[in-house]
């Protein structure tokens, strides 16, 4: 058994259009596609936003195959609100199995609902593909800071963020290290049911968790003597700008989402 | 010439309750002056780790007084000021690097300060080329050996601009690579670029390289002297649980079997001149 190999995030370096777009324009677009996608109602809206979101992908030139990867996980859940849409919703019968009742209109709802779905996770998964995590951390940071004064911790979230990121694979090396060192001593992770395996954890996980305190506290004191004293007044070293490039992309996604939404 | 720290009869006790008072410091005095490099030795739980942490105010003492460039420590309005003149790298490379790339780490410092993009850029670019990390910008901490951490942790130091550096076992977990690494960089920043370097070690091969030695045992200073002074008392050193550097040693065992050393070398080169001299004269 073997811990998998470091991998954060998802980005897949490029230099694509999209890649080269500020972090914040990604971001917001990305927004404004999941609020068109839960307003439009016409399959001819669908269609629009379906193209925009292919005609995106193949302009990132990020393999279609990653992106699709991000529908992984929710495959059972699409799966599972077609099947409800399709048998539960109330019209005219389309067939019959046993005593469940598909209908055209559970239908039409099912595979709108899917596609809905999917070029959601397409689009927001489209953002993390092209932006690598640091500077996808720097436009959040940014993006949330006027919601400071409603007491949202902007800078402080950024910051943990960027030390998870630090921190991920210097800890997942540290559990390869002591599974290595548990199995010399005859620990065994591999056979037994679940509970017996989960159970099996227990020796990797309480070495884990003491020594990641030992180095947060060992961390905290490295920063404070950098003179670390939260966000006011700091500056940064890289300065996001938006560029003719960002407005000429925002401008017209705006506009076509805009068409997508009127249209019938 | 006003020195950048000063020590004054400093005590300095970890509260443990009443009866587990543990004296750590006692009355200690030390000067460090700038470009000095002054390393500071002494067995486990003698206190010179305890004694770093006053120097930036990590720790403040329980009696006397620490000044940074004239600074009391225990100003809280002066705080920041001191930990900008004095940056600390300690020992866990992995402990201290805050950043996921390299020149982000090294533009930490700089960013808390509020110093403005350019001029961070700057300090970033040049603060690299002196630790020999230039290439290395967009690095992740975890690509690095363990000598090139430190040295990006000494960037990171030296992007704030100190007058001193304080290397808390900074070399203690690194390989004889990345210790001689790390300790080359620092004799240059003190030699050239005129920044005092206080080194804690338990390595007496690196207190060798210090201009100045301070042996400390049960939170006294119970040595101190210039490298060559110090490391001619074998029997002092290891009544401190100390040892004298492998080269010393051979000469004073030679010194004692009737070899007439000229000096108390204290590296190879050293010694093997002078053996080299001795044979030299006898061959004619």
């Amino acid at each position: 058994m073997k811990v998998p190999s470091v991998v954060i995030g998802q980005y897949i370096p490029g230099d694509s259009l999209l890649h080269r777009l500020d972090p914040r324009t990604k971001i917001l677009l990305a927004l404004a596609m999941v609020v068109a996608l839960f307003t439009v109602e016409s399959p001819w809206s669908y269609l629009m936003l379906a193209v925009l979101v292919a005609a995106a992908v193949l302009s990132s030139r990020v393999p279609v195959k990653m992106v699709l990867r991000g529908l992984r996980p929710i495959a059972f859940i699409l799966i599972l609100t077609f099947v409800l849409h399709l048998f539960m919703d109330p019209g005219e019968e389309l067939f019959t199995i046993w005593r469940l009742r598909a209908t055209h209109e559970g239908l039409r709802i099912g595979l709108l609902t899917v596609v809905r779905l999917t070029l959601l996770i397409m689009a927001t998964s489209l953002v993390t593909l092209t932006t690598s995590p640091i500077v996808f951390t720097d436009g959040l940071e940014r993006l949330l800071n006027p919601l400071r004064i409603v007491g949202v911790p902007a800078h402080e979230l950024a910051m943990m963020m960027t030390i998870a990121l630090r921190f991920i694979p210097t800890l997942l090396e540290e559990t390869d290290k002591i599974m290595k060192a548990q199995m010399a001593r005859g620990a065994d992770f591999e056979s037994g049911g679940l509970v017996n395996r989960a159970k099996s954890m227990i020796p990797i996980l309480v070495p884990l968790f003491v020594s990641a305190f030992r180095r947060a506290d060992e961390l905290a004191v490295a920063m404070e003597a950098r003179c670390y004293r939260g966000g006011q007044g700091r500056t940064r070293l890289r300065q996001l700008r938006f560029g003719p490039a960002d407005a000429v992309v925002a401008a017209a996604t705006i506009v076509y989402l805009a068409a997508a939404v009127v249209v019938r | 010439m006003e020195p950048i720290i000063s020590i004054e009869n400093v005590s300095y006790a970890y509260e443990g309750g009443e009866q587990d008072r543990v004296d750590a410091l006692l009355d200690v005095n030390v000067r460090v002056d700038a470009g000095e490099f002054v390393a500071i030795i002494g067995h486990n739980g003698s206190g010179k780790s305890t004694l770093a942490k006053h120097m930036n105010a990590i720790l403040l003492p329980t009696r006397g007084d620490v000044y940074v460039l004239g600074m009391n420590t225990r100003d809280r309005s002066k705080l920041w000021s001191i930990r900008q003149a004095v940056g600390m790298v300690f020992q866990n490379p992995d402990n201290q690097i805050v950043a996921t790339t390299v020149e982000e780490d090294v533009a930490f410092g700089p960013e808390n300060l509020g110093v403005p993009p350019d001029e961070i850029r700057r300090r970033v670019d040049e603060a690299l080329a002196l630790v020999d990390m230039t290439g290395y910008e967009q690095a992740a901490p975890h690509q690095l050996s363990g000598g090139q951490k430190q040295r990006v942790a000494i960037a990171g130091v030296i992007a704030m601009r100190p007058r001193c550096i304080v290397l808390d076992e900074a070399t203690a977990m690194l390989d004889p690579v990345g210790r001689q690494e790390v300790l080359r960089t620092v004799r240059r920043l003190a030699s050239e670029e005129g920044i005092a370097v206080v080194h804690i070690t338990h390595f007496m091969s690196e207190a060798v390289l210090a201009d100045r030695v301070i042996v400390m045992d049960d939170g006294r200073i119970a040595l101190e002297g210039a490298p060559r002074e110090v490391f001619s008392q074998p029997d002092v050193l290891r009544q401190l649980q100390l040892d004298v550097p492998q080269v010393t040693e051979l000469a004073l065992e030679l010194a004692r079997k009737g070899v007439r050393m000229p000096r108390t070398p204290l590296t190879v080169q050293e010694l093997a001149a002078d053996i080299h001299a001795l044979l030299g004269g006898c061959a004619g």
